[in-house]
């Protein structure tokens, strides 16, 4: 292959096995293309090439030893920032955690090693995941490769945008309200929120703890799934974690590419449609939904009445666990220290010298949803509505197997253009929201560009918890309808990239 | 539901420790109380009926076994302090200038 970059994982991986091409030529390909055109696009933090290298290297030595390795050893991966990695600067994209080196991995950190993939860096991200554009960044915004005066979407947008950039095939990332989807909506990407609990949280920092899921990004919904399956699995570190085997994601997305769908139900959720929502958007979601019919789905539409209430109650629950989260960053353990004449003066100075306007609106507004007097009204109700929320879904996923909706109700924004407006902002996930509330899988792929403006349009799959591989079956007969469609993937029709010399 | 005045947001960010500037309370203030006006609408659909949820995958009574395991050094605990004097973390001090 002449560029190795534009290959698949799973096609990376098959390619090693033959002997066709070594962990450190695919490794350095993509640092080069990193080094090419990651300051236009800034879609890493950190880049290790040294680290990356060293383990590709190892790979090389082991599969020429005859080793048995496992099935993405020597594939090359992006880390989105909030996962802690031990020796290699963690920011969450924040001033207040500047040059700090963790001490201990993640679990998902160490199973990657484990599956013997070479990390290339660390993902730019909005602060502490709190945001959809990346503008939230303490160390300034990814730009989207689809046209760099647009957002990438976020708060995942360093890993989106490296996955659509060619500079990785797979990518970390983290949805909380939908930080894993939205991005790949808006970049032509792959993105998979997987059930709660699914994927251990142990050394992912946390934002909002009950909402928060790590996950895959990829750019087919093959590569998804086998990263899922290295990602996923029970972990006594984390008291949430699904004691649970790993669903079968691989082998379900490769059923859908074979297989029909003859009696598969897929329910359209009427609530998640009309205002608000780009034509362009809506034709392809509809196209999509025509070519999931002509492969023998059945469609039907579903209404969740309680989703009305769905974006008001996420921010209610969210500000409130982050609030508390981000108590941790006192000054006293790591990160800054803006040093006062006494610990509490310390405090309030290094919180107020770290934090970003974002964070600090949201630890204000859960430090007051939270408070005396208030709690019933506000955070209370907010529990209260993640209960209807849960309830529509489980009437839906009795008329049906999956759900559908447009990912996002527009393409990508231009940079910004929602920054002083916080509820402008907040609507971006009003479709992927629901799913964080209720602990259910979430699955978007690219269902091709807006005819009036050229850019990406995503399509979200939900599934009920544990039923993950029901979203890879789907996603994937989708997306090879599609790919007949297009004589490719959507990524590929990307435009180029200037390369610097 | 009141909506929040500047006063209020001047209080909550000392309870949660967050130094803030005349500029810091203008440009905040109006935009949270337009938050909290947003997010009040909860209370319309939130009977006494309707349980809460506080956690999206019902799970209880989750345990390890209690054994001892390998842990952080107290060199690698201490690695990330802004200050640390003799295997401990170094704050500044502790009560009011008053005291």
């Amino acid at each position: 292959m002449a560029d190795w970059t534009r290959a698949s994982a799973a096609q990376m991986a098959a390619a090693m096995k033959a002997g066709e091409v070594t962990s450190v030529e695919l490794t350095q390909a993509h640092l080069d293309r990193i080094a090419a055109v990651d300051g236009d696009v800034h879609a890493f933090l950190h880049v290790d090439a040294e680290g990356a290298l060293a383990t590709a290297r190892e790979v090389d030595a082991a599969r020429a030893a005859g080793e048995e390795l496992p099935p993405l050893a020597g594939v090359p991966i992006a880390v989105k920032d909030i996962l802690v990695t031990k020796g290699m600067p963690t920011t969450a994209g924040s001033r207040i955690l500047e040059g700090w080196e963790p001490p201990y991995d993640a679990t998902v950190t160490r199973k990657i090693r484990e599956a013997r993939m070479p990390i290339l860096g660390k993902t730019n991200m909005d602060e502490f995941a709190m945001g959809s554009s990346t503008e939230h960044s303490g160390y300034g915004p990814t730009r989207n490769p689809w046209d760099l005066d647009r957002i990438p979407g976020g708060s995942g947008g360093g890993s989106a945008a490296s996955l659509a950039a060619w500079e990785a095939p797979l990518a970390i990332g983290s949805d909380t309200g939908g930080s894993i989807r939205q991005p790949a909506s808006v970049t032509g990407t792959v993105g998979v929120k997987p059930t709660y609990g699914g994927v251990s949280r142990y050394g992912a920092i946390a934002l909002a703890s009950s909402l928060d899921q790590l996950g895959p990004c990829a750019r087919t919904v093959e590569d998804a799934a086998l990263l899922h399956e290295v990602m996923g699995g029970h972990d006594p570190m984390d008291a949430t974690s699904l004691d649970e085997p790993v669903p079968s994601c691989v082998d379900a997305a490769r059923q859908g590419r074979e297989e029909d769908l003859a009696g598969v139900r897929i329910g359209v959720i009427k609530e998640l449609s009309g205002e608000g929502y780009q034509a362009g958007v809506e034709q392809r979601f509809e196209e999509s939904l025509e070519l999931l019919k002509a492969r023998g789905a059945e469609v039907v539409e579903v209404s969740c009445p309680s989703f009305e209430y769905a974006l008001a109650a996420y921010y209610l629950i969210l500000p409130s666990e982050a609030s508390s989260n981000l108590a941790k960053f006192d000054s006293v353990r790591f990160g800054l220290r803006v040093e006062k004449a006494t610990v509490e003066r310390t405090m309030g100075a290094t919180r107020a010298e770290g934090f970003g306007d974002e964070v600090k609106r949201r630890i204000i507004l859960g430090t007051y949803a939270l408070s005396a007097g208030y709690y019933d009204a506000y955070y209370g109700s907010a529990q209260k509505v993640r209960t209807l929320i849960q309830r529509d879904f489980a009437a839906a996923f009795e008329q049906a197997d999956v759900l559908v909706s447009p990912t996002t109700p527009t393409t990508p924004f231009k940079l910004g253009e929602r920054l002083d407006d916080p509820l402008a902002m907040y609507l971006n996930d009003v479709a992927t929201i629901p799913a964080n509330l209720a602990g259910i899988p979430g699955l978007s792929l690219p269902s091709g560009t807006a005819p009036e403006d050229g850019l990406p349009t995503g399509f979200q799959i939900l599934a009920p918890a544990h039923e993950d591989a029901r979203m890879y079956r789907i996603g994937a007969a989708l997306e090879k309808a599609l790919a007949e469609q297009w004589g490719g993937h959507l990524s590929a029709q990307a435009p180029e990239l200037e390369v610097a010399q | 539901m009141s909506s929040l005045e500047r006063a209020d947001v001047a209080r909550l960010a000392a309870l949660a420790r967050i130094d803030m500037t005349d500029d810091d309370l203008d440009r905040l203030s109006g935009q949270l109380a337009a938050i909290v006006d947003s997010v009040a609408k909860v209370a319309e659909v939130a009977g006494q009926d309707v349980p809460a949820t506080s956690h999206p995958i019902p799970m209880s009574n989750v345990h390890r076994p209690d054994e001892v395991r390998p842990s952080l050094s107290q060199d690698a605990a201490l690695s990330g302090a802004p200050e640390a004097e003799d295997g401990r973390f170094r704050v500044p001090q502790i009560l009011g200038e008053e005291a």
